[in-house]
């Protein structure tokens, strides 16, 4: 195995790691506000269908990618409905989203099944322009991994350093506290929710747009799952969300690199490897997960009146 | 998720206003489906009326129908009964799979068997399957270690790729080139179909325990104990009710009925295993389970009506071009309008 190929591999690492970073600091901004969005994959897919058509259509990827974020966040304003209008129970909603959501984009995405697109341009990173070109060609990498961590220290500033932020987790806290202390829960799970959504639907732009640049059916294969797991990894923080992703993608990474060497092992069984990790990770932060929970995450809230 | 694990058991309700609501959420739901299928440019009123004369018009569009049926009510009660002690089971696809996996192990290895035999064992071994798929979730669950909605969500990913290596590794079809797929089953391992159609003596079985999932719990010391549970774990504890053992069991029991849902498709329907054979049977009987409430009878109309969709669906891809995926949409929003509980459906104030 060449050194290229290993390169290669980080290569895509970072691609995957990337989309499912977004999602994961989406889900994080949705549970500090106490809901959980089980509805992800559901908006994933929806925005990648959306994003993908919408570049087919303009030509423009960047537009894609407003669009993917936009559906994002409105199926998350959908969910927000029925979850804090309605009262329905959250996991349950997330559910019904998701099966929305697999209809929705197969049929968003019909009339772009195997059309082209010209996808984000990549940039290479600032220094490497020196290294041979065969080298630096896998280290060209589109805006949105660039700003992938940024984005995550801006959440991270946006809840642990802002009133806002302040508010939305005092909400995920105790809603009734919040309430008294002049907040207005209901406000402000619809705004996590909307916010989240377009995160959620950025990653899955990354996805359609940057990345494969393809539509296909469940193309997100389950990392709407994954990233509500990995929220759990992470104890809520959007920068231990980083290292989720990173284990995410390196699983991907580790993944491809046994196809590349020609090992000879079931394609199929490799496949199954970021879900075992995934479900690996969550057990041994099982134990702990509960302290750092939301306390209000899942409830129901009522409202003052009652 | 100490929230009550259904929406209202509509029916609770007189027999006449549980119809009525359930109409009301269905024209509610095809309404909006109707608009959705207008917005993508398809006649809606052509999509409608041809699922309904598809499955509904002609003897073999619903002995069709029925077929469906078969696995969507072993599904939905494997979500139910969990769902009965507050337990979500979301993996009903997996521990399908699984179940499926293993009797086609049972019909590949013990093929000289006779049919009284084998069946059974098939049957079981589907059981196995689908129980051991289930056991994982359960346990972490019982050990207070991770959540059994996220794992039995992941695992659903897990389930068809083990499958799908078995089809193109070592049961693969030396016959078939084209389509990767194990050899066909033997006769004996096929069950038998009534009155020239497809349907298959899975459906007394799954009526059956449909039946005994209502005996359960409507007659026995198990069934309030489960609703004790599901109504307050904490006080349920406090009185000396094994809570481990039961969640435990119940998601076992739910797994075991899901992978006999698999093990009635490869049997009764394909005679083979291959690969993406459930057009998420598991995800529809979860619906199916919320949508009913876990009620018996609920379970068999909401099956039904998610056999008529599913199979109109098939006719919704011909006709018009639609992807088969479009039948969740009418599926989910069937399940928001009940989450939604618009005033004209629920009766009173409730939280």
């Amino acid at each position: 195995m060449s050194v290229l190929s290993i390169l290669g591999v980080i290569s895509s690492a970072i691609f995957s790691g990337a989309s499912l970073l977004y999602a994961t600091l989406g889900e994080i901004l949705d549970e500090r506000a106490g809901v959980v969005d089980l509805g992800l994959e559901g908006v994933m897919l929806v925005s990648a269908a959306t994003g993908f058509g919408v570049t087919v259509r303009t030509g423009n990827p960047y537009l894609g990618v407003l669009a993917a974020m936009l559906a994002g966040g409105l199926m998350n304003l959908l969910f927000a409905y029925l979850v804090v209008t309605r009262r329905a129970n959250q996991l349950a909603s997330g559910l019904a989203l998701m099966f929305f959501g697999f209809g929705m984009s197969a049929l968003i995405g019909r009339p772009y099944v195997g059309s082209r697109i010209n996808g984000l341009p990549r940039y290479s990173l600032p220094g490497l322009s020196d290294l041979p070109p065969l080298i630096s060609s896998q280290f060209r990498f589109d805006l949105l991994i660039y700003l992938a961590l940024p984005t995550a220290i801006l959440i991270g500033w946006l809840l642990f350093r802002t009133r806002w932020g302040l508010g939305l987790r005092a909400v995920g806290e105790n809603p009734n506290a919040a309430f008294a202390a002049g907040r207005d829960p209901r406000w402000i799970r619809y705004q996590a929710l909307f916010l989240g959504g377009a995160l959620a639907g950025l990653g899955a732009a990354h996805l359609s747009i940057a990345w494969t640049m393809t539509w296909g059916e469940y193309m997100t294969a389950g990392r709407g799952f994954i990233a509500v797991a990995l929220v759990i990894f992470s104890k809520w923080h959007p920068l231990r969300a980083v290292a989720g992703a990173l284990l995410f993608g390196g699983a991907v990474a580790f993944q491809l690199l046994l196809q590349a060497s020609g090992i000879p092992i079931s394609p199929f069984l490799l496949d199954t490897i970021p879900y075992v990790l995934t479900l690996l990770v969550l057990i041994a932060w099982g134990g702990t997960r509960k302290h750092a929970a939301p306390a209000s995450l899942g409830r129901v809230y009522l409202g003052a009146e009652q | 998720m100490t929230d009550k694990p259904s929406p209202r058991l509509l029916l609770k309700l007189d027999p006449l206003v549980a119809a009525l609501r359930y109409l009301t959420i269905f024209l509610v739901a095809f309404a909006l489906f109707g608009l959705i299928l207008w917005l993508a440019g398809k006649d809606p009123l052509q999509a409608i009326r041809d699922t309904f004369s598809s499955t509904l018009g002609t003897g073999y569009g619903l002995s069709e129908v029925v077929v469906k049926m078969i696995p969507l009510l072993f599904t939905a009660v494997a979500v139910a009964l969990p769902s009965r002690v507050g337990l979500i089971n979301v993996g009903g696809e997996g521990q399908l799979y699984m179940g499926a996996w293993l009797a086609a192990w049972a019909a590949l290895t013990f093929s000289a068997l006779p049919p009284w035999a084998l069946l059974p064992l098939m049957a079981a071994m589907g059981m196995v399957g689908g129980a051991l798929w289930a056991f994982i979730p359960a346990f972490l669950r019982a050990r207070g270690l991770v959540n059994e909605t996220i794992t039995t969500l992941l695992m659903n990913y897990v389930a068809p790729s083990i499958v799908t290596f078995f089809i193109y590794g070592p049961w693969r079809s030396p016959l078939n080139a084209l389509y990767p797929q194990t050899i066909d089953f033997v006769p004996a391992a096929r069950l038998p179909a009534f009155f020239g159609t497809r349907v298959h003596l899975g459906l007394l079985l799954a009526l059956l325990f449909l039946l005994l999932y209502w005996l359960v719990i409507k007659y026995t010391r198990w069934g309030l104990e489960m609703r004790a549970i599901g109504g307050n774990p904490q006080a349920a504890r406090r009185n000396g009710l094994p809570l481990t053992t039961y969640v435990v069991a119940v998601l076992c029991i739910g797994g075991a009925l899901a992978g006999l849902a698999g093990m009635s498709e490869v049997s009764g329907i394909h005679g083979r295993l291959r690969p993406g054979f459930s057009p998420g049977f598991g995800y529809m009987g979860f619906l199916i389970s919320w949508l009913s409430g876990g009620g018996p009878l609920g379970i068999l109309i909401m099956s039904f009506l998610t056999a008529v969709i599913s199979t109109g669906g098939d006719i919704l891809q011909i006709k018009q071009g639609l992807p088969f995926a479009v039948v969740n949409i009418l599926l989910a929003i069937s399940l928001f309008v009940i989450l939604a509980r618009p005033s004209l459906l629920t009766k009173g104030k409730q939280a």
